[in-house]
């Protein structure tokens, strides 16, 4: 790390004494594809294997199965759990190893699972989760033949509704490897350094106390194993992230809570957040149980005692206030690009545009339907316009203004698969902010109990020591590198069947989208 | 400065079983008795609850559904015995306006009177009929208010019921206009007559106790008047006795303890007004329009007539036009409403209330956004007693939530507490959109966003015509 600042950055001119004895040695994280099996004894699958007692225990069925699903352990007399979660379901009538067709004894039945109407939401369709948990898994798109309709939610409206125009043949064939997926994060030309990072997305903030240290060391190791970002949150700093600076983003929130010089001189990108897309115009929420001792340390705050983060900063009434915030932050650390952290109001653009004028690098919004570790339901639902909207209001914008490559525009509140990303980015991103997705690859289900009592008992969103023992560092680890690995083949694959080299180009492309709810007929002029 | 308005609640914990949503179904058969379930997996201890609940139960035909759905013992099972379902219950309750989701998220507001908060992004439908189909804005930066809820500068939620005067008058400096009456109620919200189809006579001085703890004010039908009892005198001020079109009007000595009459659209409205007036002088009188076919374009009129000082236009319980085939929705209507009288410059003069389809703290807002002074409410409040919309009581059977025989501790609590816990959203949603007095939201859909406008202004742009 420090022989890469020396080559890139010069880091004498650029950093203060003592930002430089903040720095501690960075740790490498090998980016790597393993399978990482789900952690629960029986996981959730779409279809359920039934065993009749006219098993005679030939196994046939495990011999014939590809994927594993019946089990006979040597030294067992009985077949062990199907493993239901492999089975591709009726797809696999049409090959010739269909287990309940090939059962001497007609002992398999298979149905539908129908606790699948249980886990998930409009949103986060049951088919989305399972998606998700495949690539997480596996570190490959899900199989074809698992027929998992997960491009797209059910919500009925955005992301759900738009669709690419994929040609029949690309004007230029393009492999893999000519695909380029990176995007830079410093448009400004300020004599800031250049931050290139290898996947149009970086990881949402989640602090310290909405989810616990191993869930962001996870989400930081992957970060790292892809040379892209994740966000400390409003909680604070733990030491264990250290090692992995170079990827961190230190958020500065209105609780400031964990803010000190010496968090904002370690670390490249320093993010204002001054709204959040599930609770724009609140602050921050962390409510009394998950204020454990260890949190409240940190937080220098009680244990016990819910924190409401105020909102707005209270030092900022103006843009001109913000361009002094900024200025403070830019001072504190002479390498740092800054990001503007704001959900989507009506003027968006404007605040957008207004934030560029103030100096920031990169204009992060986050739509009215992000993720969060406890939102009041009312805000969640109701306050401030979906990120779909925003994105081409404040592109549209930017380039009316004539600024649209002096800043980056980065988005989130909603994005769930490598299709959103893509969509978002053909609307007018240059990147995107993921966060529930990095959880549900951990294993969330969206049952939505994160903000109270003991947490997620999941162990992800949760600071109770016991809770977080449920999932190990390495594991997480793993999992999140294989959805991001899946997500950019998937990515890669998009951009493979338009033609289009580099993601890059494909911002603002909404001539390959259409709308399932509009008649396309709109001439573009690309 | 007034004392900062303040509901005074206490948790009320529900009478009967919560349907909840999600149940656990268990096969006994096979289990390994490992105990994995109710010892390990289960982190809100459901399962030991579930055994007490049990234990205690003074009768047979109740269920336990309490599960959080995290499927953590579904999972762990060692066997992999069990299954989570949703309560069938569950999705019975209701009809198509007032989802089970609704009525869950009013049971709990009835019950710990806050402001309901959850993990996880918004998991609903991206937009929907009637209030989904609009967002609230929010002010990023520059906002006139600090903290919100929680901080320390005062939102006001309070509002005058009455007409007011376009201009003031002076004649050589002597202010000379005649100021008419107005009620001020701390709350946008007025509690309305329940339906017919609902009627519960013994809940009528429940409501009067309710109005009178939160300030506000209650709709009774002068048919009921002496429901509310011995104690009805001392709450007159809380209390609009609803006349109808013609019925007969109350004797001198309670109109002079009333501050607002209602009465019931007809060709004689500004007649009954002048004899009301004849009466008391400062009462305010509002006058109920029905919104059928002919409703808004009724009050539109009434509007532009000076006696009137405040139109109530009611839609049906879902908030759909009246016998109508194709009906209109309420926000639609009282923002035409709305629109019209501020394009003939009378907006201000003229109290709109508005009634039907506010089922949730986020219509309260809405609704004012989209034009109404202030609104009534129903239904929520009969759901706050773990009514849930069953109809049996229409059809004379018995009401699985025994309203009939409720303790009014209870019900005079749980109701008080889902005002507060919608006073409190109503303060959520304004601090979000940095508007410090109601009366500033309404009709200020400036800072509302409407999904026609977004969908034109972006996707209608760049994708054509919406099919």
């Amino acid at each position: 790390m420090a022989d890469s600042l020396v080559q890139e950055n010069k880091p004498k001119q650029i950093l203060q004494e003592n930002t430089i004895n903040t720095l501690v040695p960075q740790v490498e994280v090998p980016r790597v594809i393993k399978t990482a099996p789900p952690r629960y004894r029986n996981e959730i699958a779409k279809y359920i294997i039934r065993r009749s007692s006219e098993c005679t225990l030939c196994g046939k069925c495990a011999q014939v199965c590809p994927y594993g699903v019946h089990v006979l352990k040597p030294g067992y007399k009985n077949f062990a759990a199907p493993r239901q979660h492999v089975c591709i379901g009726p797809s696999c009538q049409q090959t010739g190893h269909y287990c309940v067709d090939l059962c001497p004894q007609k002992a398999l039945k298979m149905v539908e699972n129908r606790m699948l109407k249980c886990p998930g939401d409009y949103r986060w369709t049951p088919d989305m989760l399972l998606a998700t948990w495949k690539m997480a898994e596996t570190g490959a798109p899900p199989l074809p033949e698992y027929g998992y309709d997960y491009h797209t939610g059910a919500s009925g409206g955005g992301f759900d509704r738009l669709r690419f125009k994929f040609p029949d043949k690309p004007e230029v064939e393009l492999t893999e490897d000519e695909i380029d997926t990176s995007i830079e994060l410093n448009h400004r030309d300020d004599g800031r350094p250049q931050i290139k990072i290898d996947v149009p997305w970086y990881g949402g903030g989640m602090s310290f106390g909405s989810v616990s240290n191993i869930t962001q060391l996870s989400k930081a190791r992957a970060a790292t194993a892809f040379n892209t970002f994740t966000c400390t949150g409003e909680g604070g700093y733990m030491e264990r992230m250290r090692p992995y600076d170079e990827h961190v983003i230190t958020q500065v929130a209105t609780g400031l809570f964990g803010v000190r010089e010496e968090t904002i001189q370690r670390v490249r990108i320093v993010e204002f957040k001054y709204a959040q897309g599930a609770k724009p115009g609140l602050g921050g929420h962390l409510l009394a149980d998950k204020v454990t001792p260890t949190v409240a340390k940190m937080r220098e705050t009680v244990t016990g005692i819910s924190l409401f983060s105020p909102f707005p900063f209270h030092s900022v009434y103006s843009i001109e206030d913000h361009k002094k915030h900024m200025d403070w932050i830019k001072h504190v650390n002479r390498r740092a690009l800054i990001s503007t952290k704001v959900s989507t109001p009506a003027d968006v653009d404007m605040v957008a545009v207004g934030s560029y004028s103030a100096g920031t690098h990169i204009v992060h919004l986050d739509g009215g339907y992000g993720g969060t570790g406890a939102a009041p339901d009312i805000a969640k639902k109701n306050i401030a316009m979906p990120i779909e909207y925003a994105i081409v209001k404040v592109h549209r914008f930017l380039e009316q203004e004539g600024i649209r490559d002096k800043v980056t525009l980065i988005c989130s509140g909603g994005l769930r698969t490598s299709h959103d990303i893509a969509k978002a980015i053909a609307l007018g991103a240059d990147g995107v902010v993921i966060g529930t997705a990095e959880l549900v690859a951990l294993g969330c289900l969206r049952c939505a109990r994160c903000e109270s009592g003991r947490g997620c008992p999941r162990g992800i969103a949760t600071t109770d020591p016991e809770l977080s023992e449920m999932v190990n560092l390495d594991w997480g680890t793993q999992r999140i590198i294989n959805l991001y690995s899946a997500w950019r083949k998937e990515l890669v694959d998009i951009l493979i069947r338009f033609g289009i080299r580099s993601v890059r180009e494909f911002r603002g492309r909404t001539d390959l989208l259409t709308h399932l709810d509009y008649t396309n007929d709109v001439e573009h002029h690309q | 400065m007034p004392d900062k308005y303040h509901i005074e609640t206490k948790k009320a914990p529900p009478r009967l079983p919560k349907i909840g949503k999600f149940g656990v179904v268990d096969w006994r058969e096979d289990c390994a008795g490992c105990h994995n379930c109710v010892k390990k997996a289960c982190v809100y201890d459901r399962y030991r609850q579930e055994a007490q609940y049990i234990k205690n139960l003074n009768e047979v035909n109740t269920f336990f559904f309490e599960c959080m759905g995290c499927f953590s013992c579904v999972q762990k099972c060692t066997k992999g015995l069990l299954s989570l379902a949703i309560n069938p219950a569950y999705e019975q309750m209701g009809n198509g306006y007032y989802t089970p989701d609704i009525i869950l998220t009013t049971w709990n507001q009835a019950e710990t009177a806050s402001d309901p908060v959850s993990g996880a992004g918004y998991r609903g439908k991206f937009t929907g009929a009637g209030f989904d189909a609009m967002w609230t804005d929010m002010s990023e930066i520059v906002r006139p208010t600090r903290d919100g809820k929680k901080g320390r500068e005062y939102i006001s939620t309070a509002v005058d019921v009455g007409r007011k005067l376009s201009l003031l008058t002076f004649e050589k400096g002597e202010f000379t206009s005649v100021l008419p009456p107005l009620v001020d109620i701390p709350i946008p919200l007025i509690i309305d007559m329940l339906p017919r189809s609902y009627y519960f006579p013994q809940l009528i001085p429940i409501f009067v106790a309710v109005a009178a703890r939160t300030g506000t004010m209650v709709i009774i039908d002068w048919k009921d008047r002496e429901l509310p009892g011995a104690e009805k005198e001392k709450y007159l001020s809380n209390i609009i006795f609803y006349l109808g079109k013609d019925g007969a009007l109350p004797p001198g000595e309670i109109m002079r303890k009333i501050r607002l009459v209602e009465i019931g659209d007809g060709d004689n409205v500004e007649e009954r007004i002048k004899e009301l007036k004849s009466l008391n002088p400062r009462i305010v009188v509002a006058v109920r329009v029905a919104l059928d076919a002919h409703g808004e374009q009724r009050a539109i009129e009434l509007a532009h007539q000076p006696a009137i000082e405040v139109i109530h236009v009611v839609a049906d319980i879902n908030g759909s036009q009246i016998g109508v085939e194709k009906p209109g929705f309420i926000k639609d209507i009282v923002r035409d409403i709305h629109t019209s009288l501020v394009k003939d410059g009378i907006r201000d003069e003229i109290t709109i209330i508005s009634g039907g389809g506010i089922a949730l703290a986020e219509h309260l807002a809405k609704q004012i956004l989209c034009g109404a002074d202030l609104v009534t409410v129903d239904l929520p409040l009969l759901i706050a007693l773990e009514c849930r919309l069953c109809q049996n009581c229409r059809d004379g059977f018995t009401c699985p939530a025994k309203i009939e025989g409720i303790d009014a501790t209870y019900a005079i609590g749980r109701m008080t507490n889902l005002i507060a816990a919608w006073h409190d959203q109503l303060i959520e949603m304004m601090g979000a959109m940095g508007i410090r007095e109601v009366r500033r939201l309404r009709g200020e859909t400036g800072r509302a966003l409407f999904f026609e406008d977004l969908e034109e202004e972006t996707f209608g742009r760049l994708f054509g015509t919406r099919k």
